[in-house]
């Protein structure tokens, strides 16, 4: 699929946001390249980026460097210096650091996000990348050209922002890796879940509350090897009184178990999640549903969005539209693990 | 009737068109323009479509009918008139509702008819022909909810009914497995329960194409604020 379906699948969607950030999460969008991390990435300068370079050659091997591609669109102004590269870490700095690689690359982008004033990573998985900006996201899906990308899975936001700034950073989807989150709601929870989260090494640096999401999700699903659907029931932990009522004995029991292990974990607030991963994705709502959510499928596709309207842009002739229930995951797999 | 073309229309150009109208309206292609027919009062509205959030917001006397499923929010603080769906509705659907009916052919999304209230003669009325999800008709201060659960699902998700303090509310069947509040009382209506609303069933029966026996052949339950509990002394000792 090209970036143009869910781009057109914006437009309805404007009313949603006021203009202050837009993004996309592309997944399976660099083949050629897919066993190499895709840094995509601002910097304020050309000197700025000139000492980022320095510092990435000490640690990664870089097989490419480009600009990202964009056009000048008069929606679209002040934008940083966008590039991006294909990069593997350096055996050598693996074996000295005794890092796997995934920490490796994840511990790297923290450090040059708090670390370097002027550069940001903003995208850093393999075979995905994501592409953001000030603007309504249709604006910023024409300005980073994906109508000549294909994927497999795309993601789209459009922010609103209430209570943080409106900057490129900010603008969602927002990375780990693989792992990249779109968010519509506030997290009340925010500080309780972050002092937590930042015990175990993550940084919420950007200034927004939708990064904890995604640094939870990590902890939870990589570091304690929790399913997604556990994951989820942690972050959106049904309420004791209907955990109680679980006639369910084991379903009950793990309920119990979760929301004992991870209580600074529960995210409240209203909320409704979009993560993606190599190989697929999961939606979530809050617990008690204060964001709409819905999901339609056709043939060997399956949409979600807060709208129909914004399903039925894509596939006018969408199936089994329905509402997930509050807490209640949608995940996705591409067929037969592919991707993963 | 006249028939309006309202692809890529912006929502204002929509309601404009339908104002400048001196006839009922058709509106085809339409695809979640917000607020159509907010506050009007007079017009049959046809949609064609999904129409966006905030239909028939303050809605005030006019009738839509949409051929389709409906988003988040119809019928916002309407106060007169009616709003027909044929399929499914989203969320906080007649929220703070004061006047008007709202029929549902299908399934009802979080929070429907929250906050609905009633007057002397204004009475609003919401029929939901399938289930409803959870907090349907919490702080129902007033007006009639009926759910008739045929879509075979739950009737209604968690937490029905909380804060209720006036108004009533109708789930066909016997609700088992339901959880109500303590400040509530759940009995089987009766024949003097059912006399209220036979009219707005057979309203829905007609409108969808529903036998009435269907829906007869099952007891109801209603539900009511229960006086001799009331919420109180919940903030402040008062």
């Amino acid at each position: 699929m090209s970036g143009e379906s869910i781009i057109n699948a914006m437009k309805p969607m404007h009313d949603r946001s006021n203009g202050l950030g837009g993004g996309f999460a592309a997944y399976g969008i660099y083949p050629e390249y897919k066993d190499f991390y895709a840094l995509h990435m601002f910097f304020d300068a050309r000197a700025t980026r000139k000492n980022c370079e320095v510092f990435l050659k000490e640690h990664f091997e870089i097989v490419k460097s480009e600009i990202i591609p964009t056009r000048k669109i008069p929606a679209i102004t002040d934008e940083p210096i966008i590039w991006r590269y294909f990069v593997a870490p350096l055996k050598s700095v693996l074996a000295s650091l005794q890092l796997d690689e995934k920490e490796f690359v994840a511990r790297t982008v923290m450090k040059i996000n708090t670390e370097m004033p002027g550069a940001y990573v903003f995208s850093g998985g393999k075979n995905m990348g994501t592409f953001k900006a000030v603007g309504f996201p249709e604006d910023v899906g024409e300005f980073y050209k994906l109508e000549e990308y294909e994927g497999y899975l795309w993601t789209a936001h459009g922010r609103y922002p209430t209570n943080t700034p409106g900057w490129w950073g900010g603008a969602h989807p927002f990375t780990l890796l693989d792992y990249s989150i779109v968010h519509n709601g506030e997290i009340s929870s925010y500080d309780a879940n972050r002092r937590f989260i930042e015990m175990f090494g993550y940084k919420c640096t950007l200034q927004t509350d939708t990064e904890v999401i995604t640094y939870i999700m990590d902890y939870l699903v990589h570091r304690q090897g929790l399913t997604l659907g556990e994951a989820a029931s942690v972050i959106a932990a049904p309420f004791w009184s209907t955990i109680e009522r679980k006639t369910d004995i084991c379903d009950k029991e793990k309920h119990i178990y979760l929301r004992t292990m991870f209580p600074s974990l529960l995210v409240t607030g209203p909320f409704s999640i979009v993560l993606g991963f190599n190989g697929g994705l999961m939606a979530l709502n809050d617990r008690l549903k204060l964001r709409s959510m819905v999901v339609g499928e056709k043939d060997d596709k399956v949409f979600i969005a807060s709208e129909e309207a914004a399903i039925r842009t894509m596939e006018p002739a969408a199936e089994n539209i329905w509402s997930p229930a509050g807490g209640e995951p949608v995940i996705v797999r591409v067929k037969d693990g592919a991707y993963e | 009737m006249k028939s309006i073309n309202v692809k890529n229309l912006e929502y204002r150009a929509v309601n404009a068109a339908i104002c400048a109208s001196s006839e009922d309206c058709r509106l085809s292609d339409c695809l979640g323009q917000r607020f159509i027919a907010a506050g009007m009062s007079d017009k049959n509205i046809i949609i064609d479509g999904v129409p966006g959030n905030a239909l028939g917001a303050y809605l005030n006397g006019a009738e839509i009918t949409v051929n389709g499923n409906a988003q988040d929010a119809v019928g916002d603080t309407m106060n007169e008139g009616k709003i027909v769906v044929h399929g499914n509705i989203g969320d906080a659907a007649g929220y703070a509702m004061r006047g008007g009916k709202i029929f549902v052919k299908g399934n009802a999304g979080y929070r429907a008819g929250i906050h609905m209230k009633a007057y002397e003669e204004k009475v609003p009325v919401m029929v939901i022909g399938g289930s409803a999800g959870s907090f349907l008709g919490e702080y129902q201060a007033g007006g009639k909810i009926v759910v008739l659960g045929l879509t075979g699902k739950k009737i209604v998700g968690n937490f029905p009914c909380t804060g209720m303090h006036g108004g009533k509310m109708y789930l066909r069947g016997d609700c088992e497995g339901v959880v109500f509040p303590s400040q509530v009382t759940v009995c089987t209506a009766e024949k003097q329960d059912m006399d209220e609303i036979e009219d707005y069933i057979s309203e829905y029966c007609s409108l969808f194409g529903v036998s009435k026996a269907d829906i007869f052949d099952s007891s109801f339950t209603v539900v009511t604020p229960d006086s001799k509990n009331p919420y109180k002394q919940m903030y402040v000792a008062n």
